[in-house]
């Protein structure tokens, strides 16, 4: 048991590190004065220093991450009720058509989307900006919050939402004591990919921005004429340290709640046996 | 709309959902189809479906269906076993967590990473040239492209099988090797069963937005790997003639939707506890 | 259940308190306030210390918005709903923001400063008597080479077909620009539309096909800088970029002519602060301003005061100043019409699809 416990924790360290690899290689060359990602040629802070001189950059940042929380907050949530109404449809050929478009989305390219969106939002006359980014990251991050939801609540047991029917629960307390905790997991999955799909995103922001709005992957983009400078890398080297202090923040602090209530943490954390 | 209402509360919660489905699925899919009808000029004809069936993109659609068939292959084999262990450490959903973190750094820095460090004279090459294997053309080839695309698509594959593992009870894997199972008849009989919808949900994730990668078919493969996506974006962009490229996009959105078919309803058999 | 709503909760406050700040901070730079200039550009293409100068001179805020390609630019500015200012296209989408009427003449006598500017840059085929546009910066296209790695001097486009060079060329992923070395190299025009001297130019492309060992985009430079291929087919706004990062390498325009290239000022069609904008385009005219500006971007500036301000070995650079003999050589791509560029772009993909 041994052995086969550091042949697997070798495999699992090799998966991290090349995840991390070209992140590291980012981080590295953010301190090269040389000002380039080849030949590192000395230590400097200075391109930390012209992020922080930046103020419409910071600008920037903060309009991404609102917009990445908002969006892939609302579209969860749009996203465990769809994925609860195409569970509901009990003929096999509409809701695979269902699913199918559910989809599309996923499958088109994301200049057909933003061209698209841009062209829904001209014709309704939504103003380009901040309301009609929100909107369209929600609508692009739906379709994979339904994904990473729909198995779990395929794999849920008819007779465990009869039982508590039996019981005399309402339908309100069956999704909110019985369906929720129960696919759980896959809201979490779903909120954490469509939080990555909207951070990503690039060409839809492009088409449906305007008045001066902007994300940091459209930033980053359209500096690639003129050679995108090292101060994006000592930006992103900032924003990933302060995300990976968040996760590991929000985990002890959850552990720790945890922790008081139950007092036996081991047991629910699920420790090898 | 498909969805039964039934008059309750829950299929309100719905309508949020097939709103979207409305407003940003079936209006975009009306006007890729729209666009497909005309040419260049702007004439009504069939002529861009004609010039599909040429064989420059029956070329571009085998090769692109190749390529999304071995990205998704290579990440499954990845990341079963990567997700398989997760669930055995301390810590799970921290190093989860850990797992999907890089997915948030910009995907263009990302790219410019690798391309320094597969570059003739990256770690790489210098680890290569250190043990005397010599250099390497490591860039720009097909090899280096998909391994990028697997980077890129891994974590959206380790999300669900990683959550259909947790779900899977350890008493029952107990049991099978207590009747005598060896641990492999345990794992193809009893633990990939119950975990297939987690592995279809993760295909579809990957599989799908794999037929349609374009930037890194440039930035990495160097226009040596040419996909539909490519495709599409010169379409889009470059000639601005839409309705070749909304010719495309409709060829894509079909081959999904068959695609769903054919996998469909297998899910639902999965598991019944 | 509990920790789901909580969590809910807690996203939902840290989004409106980062709005909050978001709001603070625009405030601060006068983002929000009435008297703004809306300029959308690519991105890092101006000093943005000459923002904050027209701001405190003008009283004028710039909100400074940007694209990555002509193309998308154009999308954007067609389909509306958004209020640009000003706009920094190339020649060939001027030409067909000209057609579309997307544009709105400049007053040239709010834009004295355009007397600085060397005549032989004003009254180009893309814009006559400049009706439209003002140029900001231009250049070539050329051969970007490190002479550590060949011994070749691209004098000529043939030295690209040099055997020696077998999978070390990189080409810049443009239809008119790899068509166009096709066409160059066979003594025909950039802007040929004869079917037939088209099909040599595939077939001469073909031939070239081995040496080529990728055909990609912005990235081009970082590659070329690491020394990844021997030569590269670039833009000579890109090659300088190359060459302050590895100053071994070197440029040089092949003598049968190539392409000259412009990017220009407009005012769309969509502007809300018109006035605003005539004097900004004044502005960025101005010997000094441009003078600075250049020395930032690092692009060939069309403005001869300011020329007369930067240092020698910029201003005497004879690869990003080339002489009249060599300008005389250049082509700016005309607006061949839809159906050609289309014709341009398969033709690109079959030699693309070749190499494959």
């Amino acid at each position: 048991m041994r052995k086969k416990n550091g042949i697997s924790n070798l495999y699992l360290v090799l998966v991290f590190a090349v995840l991390y690899a070209p992140i590291l290689y980012l981080m590295f060359y953010s301190f090269n004065s040389g000002g380039t990602m080849h030949d590192f040629e000395g230590f400097t802070l200075d391109y930390y220093k012209e992020v922080f001189a930046d103020t419409r950059l910071i600008i920037i940042v903060i309009n991404t991450l609102v917009i990445a929380l908002l969006s892939s907050t609302i579209a969860t949530v749009i996203a465990v009720f769809g994925s609860l109404a195409i569970q509901s449809i009990r003929r096999s050929r509409v809701q695979n058509t269902l699913l199918s478009l559910n989809n599309v989305l996923i499958v088109s390219p994301d200049v057909i989307i933003g061209a698209s969106f841009l062209i829904l939002f001209t014709l309704v006359g939504v103003k380009l900006g901040f309301a009609s980014v929100l909107i369209s990251h929600v609508a692009f991050s739906i379709p994979i919050a339904v994904l990473m939801i729909l198995p779990r609540l395929q794999e849920m047991s008819p007779t465990l939402i009869d039982a508590a029917r039996d019981l005399g629960a309402s339908r309100r307390d069956v999704l909110a004591k019985v369906i929720l905790p129960f696919i759980r997991p896959g809201i979490f999955s779903g909120f954490f990919m469509a939080l990555t799909y909207s951070l990503d995103d690039f060409a839809v922001t492009f088409f449906v921005t305007g008045s001066g709005y902007s994300t940091l992957a459209v930033e980053i983009y359209s500096r690639a004429r003129q050679g995108v400078s090292l101060s994006i890398n000592a930006l992103s080297t900032l924003i990933f340290l302060f995300t990976v202090f968040l996760v590991v923040a929000y985990y002890i602090s959850t552990r720790r709640g945890e922790k008081r209530k139950n007092g036996e943490p081991a047991a629910r954390m699920g420790v090898p046996r | 709309m498909n969805g039964k209402s039934s008059g309750n509360a829950r299929s309100l919660a719905y309508i949020p959902y097939y709103l979207w489905v409305a407003l940003f699925v079936i209006a975009p899919v009306v006007l890729v189809v729209y666009y497909s009808l005309f040419d260049v000029d702007g004439n009504l004809t069939f002529s861009n479906y004609v010039d599909f069936f040429t064989p420059v993109y029956l070329k571009m659609t085998i090769s692109s269906f190749w390529y999304a068939f071995l990205i998704t292959l290579f990440s499954l084999l990845i990341a079963y076993p990567a997700a398989f262990l997760l669930t055995r450490t301390k810590h799970k959903q921290l190093w989860l967590l850990l797992i999907i973190l890089p997915t948030w750094i910009n995907l263009l820095l990302k790219t410019y990473a690798f391309i320094g460090i597969f570059g003739t004279y990256g770690p790489i090459n210098a680890l290569l040239g250190s043990i005397g294997f010599g250099e390497k053309q490591l860039l720009f080839t097909s090899g280096s492209f998909v391994f990028v695309s697997i980077y890129i698509f891994v974590p959206f594959m380790i999300m669900p099988i990683y959550n259909a593992l947790e779900e899977l009870n350890v008493s029952l894997t107990d049991a099978a090797r207590d009747l005598g199972a060896s641990g492999w008849i345990t794992f193809r009989r009893v633990v990939f069963p119950l975990t297939l919808s987690g592995v279809k949900s993760g295909c579809i994730s990957v599989f799908i937005p794999a037929l349609s990668l374009f930037m890194i078919t440039r930035l990495i493969a160097g226009n040596k790997v040419i996909t539909l996506g490519t495709a599409i974006e010169q379409h889009f962009l470059v000639t601005q003639d839409w309705g070749m490229g909304s010719t495309v996009a409709v060829f894509l959105i079909v081959a999904m939707a068959v695609i769903m078919f054919l996998t469909g309803g297998s899910g639902k058999k999965g598991v019944r506890r | 259940m509990k920790s789901m709503s909580r969590v809910l909760i807690l996203i939902l406050a840290v989004s409106f308190a980062l709005m909050f700040l978001a709001n603070r901070l625009n405030s601060s730079q006068g983002y929000t306030s009435g008297n703004t200039l809306t300029i959308y550009n690519w991105g890092d293409y101006i000093d943005p210390e000459l923002l904050d100068r027209f701001q405190e001179e003008t009283g004028i805020t710039v909100i400074y918005q940007t694209f990555d390609s002509n193309e998308a630019m154009l999308t954007k500015i067609e389909q509306g709903g958004t209020t640009f200012d000003v706009a920094v296209p190339s020649d060939y989408a001027i030409e067909k923001m000209r057609e579309e009427d997307l544009l709105i003449p400049l007053d040239h006598d709010k834009i004295p400063n355009m007397a600085n500017i060397d005549p032989k840059f004003l009254n180009l085929s893309f814009d006559p008597d400049n009706q439209y546009s003002m140029p900001y910066f231009w250049g070539t296209l050329g051969v970007v080479y490190n002479p550590n790695l060949t011994d070749l001097t691209f004098k000529s486009w043939a030295d690209l077909w040099d055997p020696s060079l077998r999978n070390d060329i990189l080409l810049t992923d443009g239809a008119r620009e790899v068509i166009g070395t096709g066409l160059a190299s066979l003594g025909y025009s950039l802007n040929e539309t004869n079917e037939e001297h088209l099909q040599q130019a595939l077939n001469k492309l073909n031939e070239l096909s081995p040496n080529v060992k990728a055909i990609v985009g912005d990235e081009i430079k970082l590659l070329l800088a690491n020394g990844e291929a021997a030569a590269g087919l670039v833009f000579s706004g890109d090659a300088s970029e190359i060459m302050s990062e590895n100053e071994e390498l070197d440029y040089v325009v092949p003598e049968e002519g190539s392409n000259l290239y412009f990017d220009n000022m407009v005012v769309p069609k969509t502007a809300q602060n018109v006035d605003g904008a005539m004097q900004f385009i004044n502005f960025m005219l101005d010997p000094e301003v441009n003078a600075q500006n250049t020395e930032y971007v690092g692009y060939s500036t069309p403005n001869d005061a300011a020329l007369g301000l930067l240092p020698e070995d910029i201003s005497g650079d004879e690869r990003f100043y080339p002489p009249d003999s060599l300008t005389e050589q250049l082509e700016v791509y005309e607006n061949l019409g839809k159906k050609m560029l289309v014709h341009y772009n398969e033709l690109f993909l079959q030699f693309k699809m070749n190499g494959a």
